[in-house]
């Protein structure tokens, strides 16, 4: 740990794959990171950033969006300017033979070579397992001294879309010529972003999609759905900004740089970001509760005989033993 | 992620070093490994010994696969273990390709962990790989 926050990489990498693994050893881990970032760091008052406290970033997009180029060509801009990034790039595992292939590098080399920090992370099958495993993996990655920490997944499945949102600052990446804005409707993005990216702009139809994704913006606003608690203004919902980008060109990027930033300021003015983190703090004490009930639930369930009543009722009897009083406060 | 018992699954950063463009063989490798339950970091082509060390170190990989057609193994090959090395990372190089049988004794003293050459099945791909990453402890 200590080699960690000394900035060397290699520790950050083991700790990784500690919290990665989970069990016993990542929930120590992940107790004392949580400790070493929490016990000694300088609240500001004004932004309710800690001292070694990160700007969380989630990107997320369809595939094939240009999500990992983009994000390459955005960090390596970060370093230019100062910063030190790292991403954590979430790809799925194959749920027949738990293997994976991981290919975001091969779009990062630049960004590899610039000293961005770089892990791919595949989910392992377990979908509850990746909402446990990537918060701990991102306070290693603060622990370490990088910020900000970019957790980049496919936005296809519910928990992909979760896992990138339980971020400060969360960045969809949009393309041309993946269908139009119902699509974008159904998609069920819209709802998390705070910023947007169209990337590959260069393309005719580009201006077409961007035109559909602020039409979409206007309807939001209009129902007044897709409004995140905790925004960067307090009476109202703050329409997310939207960017064109071309990630291969590096066109757009330094407004996007500039938005990301934007955003976090944005926050902190209003004095949402410290809300925004106790509700992140909140959805994981969740996540680990889920788990350790499902993993209890499992272990008593497979003990019951078949016959002993209706499912519900025996259900219902077997959780009000398990959780005691607590089940009448919900 | 359902208990700490059991093993994670292998790391393996797979690549191309130098100038050779053929990367239909590292594909298939990468493919065969993954329906072997592996995780493969793709690096894909043209990468240098630096850029494989930076992957590996972040990555927290396992093993290492290289494929060569170009007959640079006896370059390349124990360039990389030394740079591994150099780097204090113990992890394991596997070579993939075109390399003739003569060449092999000069492999194994440079300390490559395996060599796999061209009509290896699946299952030898993956059980060398997972000697090497078991060899490492």
């Amino acid at each position: 740990m200590a080699a960690t926050r000394g900035g060397e990489r290699w520790a950050t990498a083991r700790l990784l794959s500690l919290v990665e693994r989970g069990g016993p050893l990542a929930d120590e881990v992940a107790e004392r990171t949580w400790a070493l970032l929490h016990g000694d760091a300088t609240v500001d008052a004004i932004s309710g950033r800690r001292a070694n406290r990160a700007h969380v970033v989630g990107v997320t997009g369809p595939p094939g969006a240009g999500k990992s180029t983009l994000v390459a060509v955005w960090t390596t801009r970060l370093v230019e300017r100062g910063h030190r990034p790292a991403v954590l790039a979430v790809d799925p595992s194959s749920p027949l033979t738990g293997g994976a292939i991981l290919g975001d590098r091969v779009r990062m080399a630049e960004a590899t070579a610039a000293g961005v920090f770089i892990r791919s992370m595949a989910t392992r099958g377990h979908a509850g397992g990746l909402a446990l495993a990537v918060p701990g993996m991102v306070r290693v990655l603060e622990l370490a001294g990088f910020d900000p920490v970019v957790v980049e997944t496919v936005g296809v499945g519910q928990v992909e879309v979760d896992v990138a949102s339980a971020a400060d600052t969360v960045l969809v990446v949009v393309t041309p010529g993946m269908g139009d804005a119902v699509q974008a409707n159904k998609a069920g993005l819209l709802e998390v972003a705070d910023l947007f990216a169209v990337n590959k702009s260069d393309r005719p139809d580009a201006a077409g999609v961007r035109r559909d994704l602020e039409l979409m913006l206007d309807l939001s606003d209009l129902t007044g759905h897709g409004r995140r608690r905790h925004d960067t203004r307090t009476d109202g919902w703050s329409r997310p900004a939207v960017v064109s980008t071309v990630a291969t060109t590096g066109a757009g990027v330094d407004e996007l740089a500039d938005a990301t930033d934007a955003h976090l300021a944005g926050l902190a003015a209003v004095g949402t970001l410290v809300a925004r983190r106790e509700d992140r703090w909140r959805a994981e004490v969740r996540s680990h509760v889920d788990h350790l009930l499902l993993e209890t639930s499992r272990g008593v369930v497979s003990g019951l005989s078949v016959g002993t009543g209706a499912p519900a009722a025996v259900a219902r009897e077997l959780a009000a033993g398990l959780v005691g009083g607590a089940e009448g406060d919900r | 992620m359902s208990g700490s018992t059991d093993r994670p699954p292998v790391r393996v950063v797979l690549a191309k070093l130098g100038l050779d463009g053929h990367d239909r063989g590292l594909k298939v490798v990468a493919r065969m490994l993954r329906d072997g339950g592996m995780e493969v970091v793709y690096l894909g082509l043209r990468q240098t010994t630096d850029t494989i060390i930076d992957a590996v170190e972040q990555e927290d990989a396992d093993v290492v696969g290289i494929s060569m057609l170009n007959a640079g193994h006896l370059t390349l090959g124990p360039r990389m273990v030394e740079a591994l090395a150099d780097a204090g990372l113990d992890v394991p190089v596997v070579i993939g390709g075109i390399v003739p049988d003569e060449d092999l004794p000069a492999m194994a003293n440079a300390g490559v962990a395996g060599v796999l050459g061209p009509g290896a099945t699946a299952e030898e791909v993956v059980a060398c790989v997972r000697a090497a990453a078991d060899a490492r402890g």
